[in-house]
Parts: C-alpha cells; structure tokens; sequence
C-alpha cells in the first residue's frame, strides 16, 4: 500500500501549522489588544474560511494563484514558478483556510489573561516586547498549544480545499482525505480503512489533549 | 523628593479635576468613598492612564505635561495593587525578583534578605504561588514592588481585599516599611482605620475635588474636612505603649498626657497611634471623682461649633503642645453647662482605640 498520501499530508500539516503560529500570534494578539473601529470588519473577514464552502475559497485562491493574475505573474517573475498544482499552492491554501481554527482560540486565551498582569509587569520596569515574551506567551501556553493542535487538525483534513488548488498529484499534492477518495471510488474499502480510522484515532486524541489542557489550566488559580 | 500631579479629565459619572502636591516624606494617604477618583489618580502617576490633560512631575523631572509621556515600565515607582497580580507562571522567587532582574547592577538598591525579611516571607521562596493564602500574596506583591527600589512607592489599597485577619496581619508590616523606608509612600484608601495608622498627610477626595488637604491632624481637626473623612469625627494621636499593669491596663503616653487602654494589639507597633471619636468624650466642670471612666484630661476649650446635625456641638479641646481632642455634646449640655472659650473643663473619655 502507497502510504505517500500520509507523509504529504503531515508535511502539509506542520508546515501550515508553523506558519500559522508565526502569523495569528502577533494578529490575535492585535485583535484582543485594539479599540479600533476596523475590528469588528477584520475580524470578519478573517472568520470567513469557517463558513464558506472550501470550493468557494478554493475557486477564488485558484483564480488568484493562476499565471494570467497580477499575484500568479509576480510569484512566477521571482523565479518560483506556478502555485496551483505545486505544495506551495496548497500550503497556502491550507493557511488562509485554517487561520479562523488558530486565530480565534489565541484571541480568547489573550483575552482570558486580563491587563492586570501586564500592568504589573509593567510596573516592574518590563517594556511593551518584554511583557508580551515574558507574560503573555506563558500565561497563554495551553491557548497556544490548543491553538496548534487544531490548526494540524484542520489541515490534516483538508479535502475541498486542497483538491480545488493542488489536484491530486502523487507524492506532491495527494494529501490523506483525496487518498482515501480515491481508494472509495476504486471500491478498495480495506486502505481507505486504514487511512480513515487513522484519521479518526488521531484526530480524537489530539481532541482529547486539547481539552484535558483547557482543564488543567482552569484548574490553576 | 517632590510629587505634584494636575489632571482633568472627564468620565460618564464625574469630573476628575485636581491639582495636588503630595509630601515629599512620609505616608501621604488618598483617602475618599469609592468612585472618588483616588484609584486613577495613582493610575495617573504610575502611567498606567494616559490622560490627555495631566501632568505629573516627580522631583522636577517632567513624567507627563502636554509633549511627553513616560510610559509606566520607565518611572522609578513601585506599584502595590489592590489584589496581588502574582504571575501564576512563576515561582515566588521568580515573581519577587522579576522587577529587580530588569534593573540595571547600578540601581539594583535593595536587597534581597531585607525585603523578605522585613515582610516576613522568608520560607515562602520555593513555594508555588497556588498554595500561599491571600495575605501572603499580598506581602509577596509589596516585596516585589519594594525590590526594584523604586523612589516612589504607590499603593492601592493594598488591604481592600482581604479580611479583618489579614489585615491585622499586613498592617505591622505596613508600618514597618514606613518607618524603615527612605522613599516617600502615596497610600490610597477608603479606610479610615488604614489611614489614620499610617498617614502623615492626607488628601480627602470627593466626587473627584480635593475636599482637604493636609498634615493627618490638621485635616482631623478642621471642621468641615473631618466629617469628610470617615465614620464620625474622631481626635488621632501618637505616643508610646507602656507596660502592663497588675488589672489588665497599659498607658499610652502621648507625652503631657496620655490614655489608659484595655485593648491593644499583640503585636509591636511601630510608631503606635490612638483614635478617640468625638461622640466618646463628654464634658464635666468639675472633676469626676465617682465616675467609672478611667480616662479623664484637664482640658481648655478653644473652639466651639455646631455639628453637623444641629442638635451637636462640637467642642475642640486644647491638650497642651498643639494637640486637640474633640468631643461631641448636645447644643443643650453646651448651653446648661454655659460653656466659653478658654474655660478649663474636664474630658472623659469612654473609649480610646489604638490603631
């Protein structure tokens, strides 16, 4: 059996995942942080990937990567060739997808922490960096971590998305969800067992450290 | 060492608008009901508010005018708040010395051994913070405070929240800071109690107006800011504990005179006050002498007003060396006993707390 599928898939899922921390970190962060007026219409935005259909975001991601569009012929005029059909498109794909399933879970975590303790760190010499580093982020471990989690989770699903941009390009693009697709059209239901109940297992037991953190951390004072 | 703070600024349910030059030693308390402005205030000083119409000036270096604004984590405060704000990620040693670590080797002043001990926490340092009780976190968030050695030690009701028994607990140490510290302490608060104990001076805030200002005696005895101050007109005075004699009794010597007292506070106070409330003490012509009041002062009266209710008369009493006691009688008692200025009468006293 061609278990190359699995190996896509979970490069597929630390990549967005580590791309993912970079980005919605500092952006939640904003988010819990700003009075702006440009909150509420960011913040919708941004929640959109949760309720669109992954071909709506699919087609319009298809039709911004292609080579006649302004963003296709630039990334092509830097010598890095075509998004759709390459890991690089879906890894892209996969990040604007997922952003609501980490964005949202950091902004409550930062939100849970309150400015009482940045005050106080503040009041004890620790410049805006300094708080953010040295207080917030470990004050928001288990935000983080669940964060993470469910980023990996939610890429690691990834069909609609993914079959819209990448294909189904053996070994490049072919993530598990298009695998065990395939294996139900070819009526091979003994390897689409083993990737599906694979999924399942894993995607309960990253569930299940999930809310065994929350737990802990409510337990804390 | 000089602080002078200025704000206005304008909220949903009052107008904060003060102007104030706090002492330059000692504990300067900020005492008022809640909501009074007190708390922003020392949120204005600690540049924890960013008001566009304030100025602080701290020792003749500008914290806050129109053009500039140093923001909090660069001002040489300590800031002592109402609930302890301990970082739950971090040990105690670690919460104490979090400030200090970001101080540099020139400023780091205090030292580490006389902080724990002055606050009495000394075995606490290996301990998780989650297993500590209310008071010590509190003593915990004043030694962090203390150790970044700041040259302003601002607090926020640091008592508020805890009970009666912590309370008793903190406040010897409170005192103690106060007579062992260089650095001038601005002590907000809405207890009577607290203040009284630990101010030097004291800004009565109301509804965000300074109602009085002045040495804690001054204020306790002008007639219109005393009421604002508190649970009922009260005299405070300083002096020393005695021993104890054979029936239970110390004296409280406030030098010329002084009190008999069958409560007092097991622990050592350092700089130990009294309160009288002016409706304890009453006025006799002659001397008491079969009276079961212990406490009884040849006294001259040097001021009499009407009270707040009109049924009152407030009597200011001269003790000799600038020091007064008040006493509430009836208009009635003033007239039939035909009372004057410079007249010398005797006080009784019913009660006397030491603080």
């Amino acid at each position: 059996m061609d278990l190359s599928s699995v190996a896509v898939s979970l490069k597929l899922a630390s990549v967005v995942t580590l791309i993912l921390m970079l980005v919605c970190t500092p952006l939640a962060w904003w988010l819990s942080q700003t009075r702006s007026k440009f909150k509420p219409w960011i913040s919708a935005l941004l929640a959109m990937p949760l309720v669109l259909p992954p071909t709506v975001l699919g087609f319009y991601l298809l039709l911004l990567m292609s080579p006649q569009s302004f963003f296709g012929q630039f990334y092509q005029s830097i010598g890095l060739g075509t998004l759709p059909f390459s890991f690089t498109g879906i890894v892209i794909a996969c990040t604007i997808h997922s952003l609501p399933f980490v964005v949202q879970p950091l902004q409550s975590g930062f939100e849970a922490i309150g400015r009482e303790p940045l005050e106080a760190a503040a009041t004890l010499r620790a410049g805006p960096i300094d708080r953010f580093f040295k207080v917030i982020l470990p004050l928001a471990k288990p935000s983080l971590l669940g964060a993470a989690i469910l980023g990996f989770c939610h890429t690691l699903g990834e069909f609609g998305v993914v079959l819209m941009i990448g294909g189904n390009i053996q070994g490049s693009t072919r993530v598990m969800s298009v695998d065990i697709y395939n294996h139900v059209e070819a009526l091979d239901y003994a390897s689409a067992h083993v990737l599906a109940g694979g999924l399942v297992a894993f995607s309960f037991f990253a569930l299940l450290l999930i809310y065994g953190l929350n737990q802990r951390s409510r337990l804390l004072p | 060492m000089s602080v002078q703070i200025k704000v206005h600024q304008k909220f949903e349910s009052f107008e904060l608008n003060l102007d104030l030059r706090l002492a330059a030693s000692g504990v300067s308390a900020i005492f008022g009901p809640s909501g009074c402005g007190k708390t922003t205030c020392l949120r204005v000083l600690a540049g924890l508010e960013h008001f566009k119409q304030a100025e602080v000036v701290v020792n003749g270096e500008v914290w806050q005018d129109s053009k500039r604004f140093i923001p909090c984590h660069q001002r040489e405060i300590g800031y002592v708040f109402q609930e302890p704000r301990l970082f739950a990620h971090l040990n105690v040693q670690d919460n104490i010395l979090f400030g200090w670590r970001r101080l540099k080797s020139s400023q780091r002043h205090s030292k580490l051994l006389n902080v724990l001990e002055m606050l009495g926490i000394e075995s606490l340092l290996e301990r998780d913070i989650s297993a500590l009780s209310g008071g010590e976190r509190q003593r915990i968030s004043i030694a962090r405070a203390l150790m970044v050695s700041p040259k302003l030690l601002l607090m926020d009701e640091p008592l508020s929240a805890l009970d009666l028994e912590r309370k008793q607990e903190i406040l010897p140490y409170l005192e103690r800071l106060h007579g062992e510290l260089d650095i001038p302490i601005v002590y907000v608060s809405h207890s009577p109690a607290e203040v009284s104990r630990l101010a030097d001076t004291l800004v009565v805030l109301e509804k965000g107006k300074v109602r009085a200002q002045g040495s804690l005696k001054q204020v306790l005895s002008e007639d219109e800011s005393m009421y604002s101050f508190a649970d009922g007109l009260s005299s405070v005075f300083e002096g020393e504990l005695g021993s104890l004699s054979n029936d239970g009794l110390r004296y409280f010597d406030c030098d010329g005179f002084g009190f008999w007292l069958s409560q007092f506070s097991k622990n050592a106070c350092y700089n130990p006050r009294c309160r009288v409330f002016a409706s304890d003490v009453s006025i006799s012509l002659i001397k008491p002498e079969h009276s079961s009041i212990i406490n009884c002062l040849a006294v001259s009266i040097e001021k009499l007003s009407p009270g707040r209710n009109p049924a009152h008369c407030i009597v200011r009493l001269n003790l000799g060396k600038q020091q007064f006691l008040l006493a509430q009688i009836s208009q009635r008692s003033c007239h039939s006993l035909g009372l004057y200025l410079g007249q010398t009468v005797w006080a009784q006293i019913k009660s006397v707390a030491i603080l």
